[in-house]
């Protein structure tokens, strides 16, 4: 008897043990790589490395800015063409489509957003490079294909499933009384989505965004693939790109041989560690004050 | 009272196609990997490693990369699974506050959201202060990081949805929590639980981020933990890249290789979660 309370007490303190572990992964993680990162900004100032755009690893030259504005640009391009993409389809799924048709695009929609980053981009080659070179032609750039429109394209596309999954969870949480009284006063279905639905929602849709805006600013392999990964500021959407994530994967192999070049890329994780870390905390807690007043 | 119709038209015509436009896509992606890959896969691919001069549009196959990709992919459920099983267990209310438990939710959520580049850069930490050199068990590390919060929150969610009566027969009993844990909670949720490792598994076979600095690439077969192993989501990439159209061919078969395996997983899952969800007292 004593036995097993005893044994019954150790799983409950160790539990508690890795609980606090688990807790402070993310920690470890930032720590970590801050380790590694350090000797950098022993050199260099960290508003030096933000604000130079001069990548030039051999002659100790590190400027992270084209690497921030090629992320900014792609991603924040990629948004502009899935965000009303995504609410469109949300918002039909969630208030229009039978009840039949949601349950049976759901799974699909989930394996989707399981189909791995590199095959995406292999289709991103095939198809959408070819695409865009065609469109530089049309409209006067010269373009190889590989370039920021390109990153943006697929990205988009990439961030389809998790969007419209996200955003038809937010809108089904919505009252049916609140469509009820809407409809009762003669609104028409579109104009009940318009006013009353879209207006309950509207912070849980942003949570949505900032989650998918997450989502896409670390994808690497898909954006890498397509992107062009030269590192200049972009000027246009025809001229390449090359953000953080493709900088840190395309690296890997040199960056032992030359100094102070892993710790570059190492700060360049925890940047984007960061960034998403606040993304996601911010999308979190909006999404679970959503879910509390619903109840 | 036209204008408002008409608008409801409009939008309702703006929302199909939108859904439309993302069936489409979606659908053409899995199509083209399919149609292209099908057509220069062969069984030289699937039960050949490279031979000299692969790279070159020469002859072999992918053998190394598909067994490399179940060596990372299976190691790193095994270790994953090691470490979410008890966290899902503790994350009961029998064993911590609810204010410990929503944190640790938390951290989990925030976990997922972490990029898989970042776990590869972290993994390479790891890997320096062990004083590894990319190889298998570098890959299975980082990778399980990867899969952590994937597999934790989804035994989590199954544990929960555990009728509390039938836990609370256990006490009734002068059971123990431990061992109702383990008798009652964990019979009642393995099913589901297969789930959340089987959807951890396909996301970790697909991954290349995180294991593009920790498992390297070679044309062998791991003999050992300590090998550098190939893994098809690299092999797609490395093949794309180079510029001879015979190796492109075989970046469209590794891909629809890809895809076939984690379509089956996904399937798979789905199909257990069915099938087992029936014999469960709900």
């Amino acid at each position: 008897m004593q036995w097993r309370r005893l044994k019954d007490a150790f799983a409950t303190n160790s539990f508690r043990i890795i609980l606090s572990l688990t807790n402070s992964i993310i920690f470890i993680i930032a720590i970590g790589l801050f380790i590694k990162g350090k000797p950098i900004l022993f050199q260099k100032s960290i508003s030096e490395l933000l604000v130079s755009s001069i990548w030039q690893p051999l002659k100790g030259h590190f400027g992270f800015l084209p690497f921030i504005i090629g992320t900014i640009a792609v991603t924040a391009f990629a948004m502009t063409l899935a965000v009303p993409i995504c609410l469109l389809s949300a918002i039909y799924l969630a208030e229009y489509a039978p009840r039949r048709l949601r349950e049976l695009l759901r799974p699909v929609i989930d394996v989707l957003a399981g189909i791995p980053s590199v095959i995406y981009g292999l289709w991103g080659v095939i198809v959408i490079v070819p695409l865009v070179r065609w469109l530089g032609q049309v409209t006067g750039h010269i373009t190889s294909g590989y370039n920021l429109l390109s990153g943006a394209i697929v990205l988009a596309i990439m961030v389809f499933p998790f969007i419209i999954s996200v955003a038809t969870e937010v809108f089904l949480t919505v009252p049916i009384e609140a469509h009820e009284a809407s409809l009762s006063l003669g609104a028409t279905r579109w104009e009940t989505v318009k006013h009353v639905v879209l207006k309950a929602a509207r912070r849980g849709v942003m949570a949505a965004i900032v989650l998918g805006f997450a989502r896409a600013i670390g994808e690497t392999m898909a954006v890498l693939m397509v992107v062009g990964n030269v590192a200049k500021v972009p000027k246009s959407l025809f001229d390449p790109a090359y953000p953080l994530p493709a900088l840190i994967a395309n690296n890997y192999g040199e960056m032992m041989s030359i100094p102070l070049y892993d710790a570059a890329l190492m700060l360049a994780a925890l940047i984007l560690l960061v960034i998403v870390t606040i993304f996601n905390l911010g999308a979190h807690f909006t999404l679970l004050r959503m879910e509390r007043k619903s109840q | 009272m036209k204008r408002r119709k008409l608008e409801e038209k409009i939008f309702k015509a703006l929302m199909l196609g939108s859904l439309a436009l993302v069936l489409l896509i979606l659908s053409g992606i899995v199509l083209v990997v399919v149609v292209r890959g099908a057509s220069s896969l062969s069984l030289a691919m699937l039960t050949q490693t490279p031979k000299g001069g692969f790279y070159l549009g020469k002859e072999g196959g992918i053998l190394n990369a598909i067994i490399g990709s179940f060596c990372l992919a299976i190691g790193a459920t095994v270790l994953s699974a090691l470490v979410s099983l008890p966290i899902a267990f503790a994350l009961q209310k029998e064993y911590t506050g609810s204010r410990l438990a929503n944190l640790t939710r938390l951290s989990l959520d925030v976990l997922w959201g972490i990029p898989s580049i970042v776990y590869g850069a972290f993994g390479f930490v790891i890997m320096m202060y062990l004083g590894l050199r990319a190889s298998l068990l570098g890959g299975i590390i980082a990778l399980s990081f990867l899969m952590l919060p994937i597999m934790t929150r989804s035994m989590e969610e199954v544990i929960r949805m555990i009728p509390i009566e039938l836990k609370e027969t256990a006490y009734a009993l002068g059971i123990t929590r431990l061992e109702t844990t383990l008798a009652v909670v964990l019979r009642q949720a393995l099913p589901g639980m297969i789930t959340g490792v089987m959807l951890a598994f396909g996301r970790g076979i697909g991954d290349a981020a995180s294991i593009l600095f920790t498992a390297g690439y070679t044309d062998y077969i791991p003999r050992s933990l300590f090998d550098p192993v190939a893994s098809l989501p690299l092999a797609v990439f490395f093949q794309i890249g180079t510029p001879i159209p015979e190796v492109q061919q075989r970046a469209y078969a590794s891909a629809l290789i890809l895809l076939i395996i984690v379509l089956v997983v996904s399937l798979i899952a789905r199909l257990l979660n069915a099938r087992y969800s029936k014999n469960i007292i709900k």
